[in-house]
Parts: C-alpha cells; sequence; structure tokens
C-alpha cells in the first residue's frame, strides 16, 4: 500500500513537470521544428541532409533504409548484436539441456486441450499450411525490396520469424523445430551478424573506414560507388534478417517450453 | 479559459500529452505493481511512449513518408550494364531515358519539408525489435525465477530470501 502510494506521488510529480515542459515543445507537425530542421541560423539539419543527399549518395530511395545501413551503418551492426546477445543470454538463462522434466509438464502427448484434437486440427493445420508460404514470401520480399519500398532487414527478419512461430503454434514446437533446429537458428543468428561484419571487414582490408561500402565497387562491379553502396545495404539487410528470424524463433522457442524446447505450448 | 488551452495547448501538443500519460501509467506499473509480469508490462508501455515521442517529433504537416518516388527497372540496366564507365543516367534503357533523366534531377531538387523525418523512424525501427529481444531476456528471468521461488511476486520473494530457505 505504502509503494503505491509513493508510486503515486512520484508519477504525479514527474508527470506534471514533463507536462509543464511539453507546452514548450514546438507544434505536432511543424516542418520548421528544431528535430526537423535544425536550430536557427545552424545551416541544413542532419534529417534534412539524409532527405536531399541519399539518393544522390547511394542511390537508395527509401531513405529510412539508406540511413539505418548506410550513414548509420556502426550503430544498426551493433544493434544486430544486441539481438544476438539477448537470444544467446535467454539459452543460458533457461535452456534447460538432457531430460529432466518438469512435474508441472508430465503427461506430455496426452494432453487433452481442444486445439489438439481433431476436428480443430484440420481447420488450423490447413489455414496455416495456406498462409505460412505467404508470409515467407512476403517476408522475403520485404528483405530483398527493403531499400525500394517499406522494409528492410528488420522487418522482414521479424515476418520470417513470425511464420515460424505460427508454425508452432499451430501444430506444436517439434513440428517447427524439425525445420529450424536449435542447432541451425544459432548457426543462422551467427552467420547473419558474420555477413554483417564481413562487409566491414571488407571495407577495411580494401583500405578504406569499417563500413564505408563505396569501395566495394571493385568487388560488385558496379558503374561508381553509389551502386555499391546500394548492393551492400541489401547485403547487410540479408544478414540483419538472418539473425533477426533466428533469435525472435529462439525467444518463443525457449520461453514457450520453459527452455526444454519439447512440446512448447 | 478552457477553449484557450484546448486550442493553444493541448491541441498542438496532443500526442506528446499522449506520451506523458502513457510514460508515467508504465512508470506507476513499474513502481507500485508486486507481480513481476505487470512490472515488465509496465515497462513495455515505458518503451512504447518513447516510441510514440520520438515518432512524433517527426510528424511534417503535409508530409509524405521519406521514400523517394523512383523507377526500379532501370536499376537492372545499370546492373548489367554493358559498358563501364560512363554516365549514370546514359546507362538507364533507351526508351525512358529522357523520364529517368528527369526523375533524377527531381530526387535531386527534393524540398525536405514534403518528407517526414526520417532520423526518429531509423531509431525507433532498431528500437522496437531490440526492445523485443531484451523483453524475452526479461520474460526468460522472470521463469527462471519461478522455477527458483516458485513465485513471481516480489515480497514473496522478498520473504523467502530473508527467510534463508531460498536454496530450496
Amino acid at each position: 500500500m505504502i509503494t503505491k502510494v509513493f508510486a503515486t506521488i512520484a508519477v504525479v510529480i514527474t508527470g506534471s513537470l514533463l507536462l509543464y515542459g511539453v507546452t514548450e515543445f514546438p507544434s505536432f507537425g511543424d516542418p520548421h521544428s528544431p528535430p526537423n530542421a535544425g536550430v536557427k541560423g545552424g545551416g541544413e539539419s542532419v534529417s534534412q541532409y539524409f532527405i536531399t543527399h541519399t539518393y544522390k549518395d547511394t542511390k537508395v530511395p527509401n531513405i529510412v533504409t539508406a540511413v539505418l545501413a548506410d550513414y548509420r551503418g556502426y550503430d544498426t551492426m551493433f544493434e544486430t548484436v544486441v539481438i544476438f546477445a539477448a537470444g544467446i543470454a535467454i539459452f543460458v538463462i533457461l535452456r534447460v539441456v538432457g531430460d529432466n522434466s518438469d512435474p508441472t509438464r508430465s503427461g506430455e502427448g496426452k494432453r487433452t486441450s481442444p486445439i489438439t484434437s481433431d476436428h480443430n486440427r484440420i481447420i488450423i493445420g490447413t489455414t496455416c499450411r495456406i498462409v505460412i508460404p505467404i508470409v515467407q514470401l512476403f517476408a522475403l520480399y520485404v528483405v530483398a525490396h527493403g531499400h525500394h519500398s517499406p522494409g528492410g532487414g528488420f522487418q522482414g527478419g521479424v515476418l520470417f520469424g513470425a511464420s515460424f512461430i505460427l508454425l508452432a503454434l499451430a501444430s506444436d514446437l517439434n513440428t517447427a523445430l524439425r525445420r529450424l533446429s536449435e542447432k541451425n537458428y544459432f548457426a543462422l543468428a551467427a552467420v547473419g551478424i558474420l555477413i554483417y561484419a564481413g562487409f566491414g571487414i571488407l571495407c577495411q582490408v580494401l583500405e578504406r573506414n569499417f563500413l564505408d561500402y563505396s569501395i566495394l565497387q571493385k568487388i560488385f562491379l558496379t558503374d561508381g560507388p553509389e551502386m555499391a553502396r546500394s548492393h551492400s545495404m541489401l547485403g547487410v539487410e540479408v544478414g540483419v534478417a538472418f539473425t533477426v528470424t533466428a533469435i525472435m524463433f529462439s525467444i518463443y522457442a525457449n520461453l514457450s517450453s520453459r527452455g526444454t524446447l519439447k512440446n512448447g505450448l | 479559459m478552457m477553449e484557450e488551452f484546448l486550442e493553444h495547448t493541448l491541441e498542438p501538443h496532443f500526442n506528446f500529452w499522449i506520451y506523458v500519460i502513457l510514460m508515467m501509467i508504465g512508470l506507476w506499473a513499474v513502481i507500485a505493481k508486486n507481480n513481476m509480469i505487470k512490472k515488465l508490462i509496465g515497462l513495455s508501455i515505458f518503451q512504447t511512449a518513447i516510441i510514440l515521442f520520438y515518432v512524433s517529433l517527426g510528424v511534417k504537416d503535409h508530409a509524405t513518408i521519406p521514400i523517394l518516388d523512383h523507377h526500379a527497372p532501370a536499376e537492372e540496366s545499370v546492373e548489367h550494364g554493358e559498358t563501364d564507365h560512363g554516365k549514370p543516367t546514359e546507362k538507364t534503357a533507351s526508351s525512358d531515358h529522357s523520364q529517368e533523366k528527369h526523375h533524377e534531377a527531381e530526387a535531386h531538387a527534393i524540398d525536405p519539408d514534403t518528407m517526414a523525418n526520417p532520423l526518429p523512424h531509423v531509431l525507433m525501427l532498431t528500437a522496437i525489435v531490440v526492445g523485443v529481444a531484451t523483453l524475452g531476456v526479461a520474460l526468460a528471468l522472470t521463469q527462471r525465477i519461478f522455477k527458483e521461488f516458485g513465485s513471481i511476486e516480489e515480497d514473496e520473494i522478498l520473504t523467502i530470501i530473508k527467510g534463508g530457505n531460498a536454496d530450496e
């Protein structure tokens, strides 16, 4: 009870201070507000530079992807590493290797929840058989076309991971694990990071800065540094998609089975 | 008085008011709730408030999404171009040559006020996915705590720890 009173007091004080600050904010939708146009007399802001120069620099129409994978490539690489680290952390915290079966999980195989009865399995199974390929195809499109239309590695990776989670929800975890086993998804996650870091190291080998893609025109044989940056962005996004796909599925698999990777929900 | 408040204070900052309110709901849950899952829900609401805040900052009136209008087929012909060192505009298919040139000129002279600010979108894009991954870690820790103590209520766990029978 005392914590609730204390929490309410703290929240009210903090909230009113923040609301007092909000009154000084620029209006919603103002194109000349400091975050959008920089301070007065400060010249072009960073976001304006991105909007006006991205296509000239990289030949990538999707500015968000260009900033994500090129201008802020170093940041995005370590965001991907954070996701990978989260997957490893969940493995370390939760994973139970071997067959020490949980007492609350006894009676495996003879569960009679409505979802496993034959009647529903036909409907759900057929629906998933139709939906999952479409989801996966769309995920591939989102990754591959991410620098020309809304999309990119993170979004496509989450979609692809979701298709495996859907499979695990519709049938059971083992069915999904047969398609993407634990060994494979961790390998996939590591390969994703390797692709991303590999692009960076490749640039270093060619005597440029880490993740300075423009030098890669020597390898891609494009007709200018812009197209090399465009192609490198696609490669890097594929790496991100690998890692995100694998880790999203691993999070679900570990959490739903309490680390045993058996049965699932 | 009330109308003035609505028009000059609330209406231009509506999203920011919502962000503060959401953030405070999250903060209250993190401080006051006893159940760890409820605390995590609070943390997620807090995070959503921050995302709303960033995205609201990047909005521009009458602006479109930060993706330029552009013809994808030109990309293909550049990739399989016959000559190696020409101007990029000359590499495109001859039929829509002038059109492509026009498009590029247009893209170069883009007015930043017609496109939403891409930076908040970039930052939040990664923050959302990383948020999901870290929420997964938090849930894993909660499951682990439940396995150790048989409870995810904070006060019950504290009594178990203080009682010294936590090794059970």
